[in-house]
């Protein structure tokens, strides 16, 4: 494994999230206008987003044909998991390069981002 | 407004900011903000958590081009991405704490220094390089594809370097934009990164800066479906139309219009912020 081979993998790597992520949230929008698109939307006010919008494990366990809006939420929790992925991804490969000091500092960034994602707020 | 009216007009003007963004190089994020609460009355706390999700999807999306031609250098990448997602987590705590009429200052303040930074055009100077203790430590110097063969670089000033990168996070994390402008202030002027290779590393740092404080605002239910769904669709279709349109664009006088537009949005947040309507 070369810097060149992690890096290639990483960029299809990257592609293929946001491509999925992008199909999941047109496929809830479009269910999301059909269902709701006479209503009338309250973006003015701030009350934030109901609790099951809120976790990663309360929005993949509401995730259903039922609401449009929690397959939309699915769609970027994909999205914003994408850049996780690549950072796993890496320390994978720079693991395989045996390369001890880039695997802490990889270790380092995963660990941060998982506390962001999971972490009590 | 309906939603069937309401979700086009948002989808539309994050398009022409997503294209706008990948002609000028400033990114999407910073333009979204803004238009969706002064044209739209959008809460600002909403269109922040919008505008991140947009960034991580063109941040991804252009990476993954950029990654490709062998320009972007993983390894001072991941290095910085240290000090961009604690100061991303860190400005993302603040953004929960600052009232929003602050936020809105600070907002029109970037906004002036991105309208600043657009109608200059991009800085160039002779790069003088001290070895850096640092940077041999990690790895950070790098070659890149030139017509010539492989051309090598040295990075210099890494301390520095790496501060900048926690206050781009902060502003990252604060305002919800990629912050990609002081990402590349950060590389290519305290560390003397080549230009190309500091603009595609940073796109490639972005994402996961963003991903950082996405954690925190979808906790504190700032990524709202309906909202968020068509700023990304808008702003990532924009952005890869931007991209095709760069090759031939009169990127010159693109620049010079979108100062002119990111300036008056700037006056516009301070005055709002000021004046306490947000």
């Amino acid at each position: 494994m070369t810097d060149q081979r992690l890096e290639a993998i990483i960029s299809v790597l990257l592609r293929t999230g946001v491509l999925i992520s992008a199909a999941v949230v047109l496929l809830g929008g479009s269910c999301f206008l059909l269902k709701h698109g006479h209503e009338q939307p309250e973006y003015h006010v701030f009350h934030g987003t109901p609790e099951t919008y809120r976790s990663i494990s309360s929005v993949i366990h509401s995730v259903g044909p039922s609401n449009c809006q929690d397959i939309i939420q699915f769609g970027l929790l994909l999205l914003i998991l994408t850049p996780v992925a690549r950072v796993a991804f890496s320390l994978a490969g720079f693991a395989l390069e045996h390369d001890g000091t880039y695997v802490a500092l990889t270790s380092i960034v995963l660990a941060i981002l998982i506390y962001s994602l999971a972490g009590p707020h | 407004m309906t939603n069937l009216e309401f979700t086009p007009l948002v989808f539309g003007i994050s398009a022409v900011a997503g294209c706008l963004g990948a002609l000028t190089g400033l990114g999407g994020g910073v333009v979204v903000t803004p238009a969706l609460t002064l044209l739209l009355g959008v809460d600002i706390r909403y269109a922040i958590g919008a505008s991140l999700v947009s960034v991580i999807a063109t941040s991804s999306g252009a990476a993954a081009a950029f990654v490709r031609e062998g320009y972007s250098n993983i390894r001072i990448g991941m290095f910085l991405e240290i000090a961009t997602t604690l100061g991303a987590l860190f400005g993302a705590f603040l953004a929960t704490r600052t009232p929003t009429s602050i936020l809105s200052v600070i907002f029109g303040l970037v906004l002036l220094h991105a309208a600043w930074q657009s109608s200059r055009g991009r800085p160039h100077g002779e790069k003088t390089q001290q070895p850096d203790r640092l940077a041999q430590r990690f790895k950070l110097d790098g070659s890149y594809p030139s017509p010539e063969g492989p051309c090598k670089y040295k990075v210099g000033r890494v301390k520095a370097g790496f501060s900048l990168m926690f206050g781009a996070g902060t502003l990252s994390g604060l305002l919800g934009i990629g912050s990609g402008a002081l990402k590349v202030i950060a590389m290519d002027q305290a560390m003397r990164v080549p230009f190309k290779v500091s603009t595609t590393t940073s796109n490639f740092m972005i994402g996961v800066t963003a991903a950082a404080s996405a954690g925190i605002y979808l906790t504190r239910g700032y990524i709202e479906p309906g909202l968020a769904m068509p700023v990304m669709l808008g702003v990532l279709a924009g952005s890869i139309i931007g991209a095709r349109q760069l090759i031939g664009a009169r990127v010159r006088v693109l620049r010079l219009i979108f100062a002119g537009v990111v300036g008056v949005m700037a006056v516009e947040m301070i005055f709002t912020g000021v004046k306490g309507k947000l």
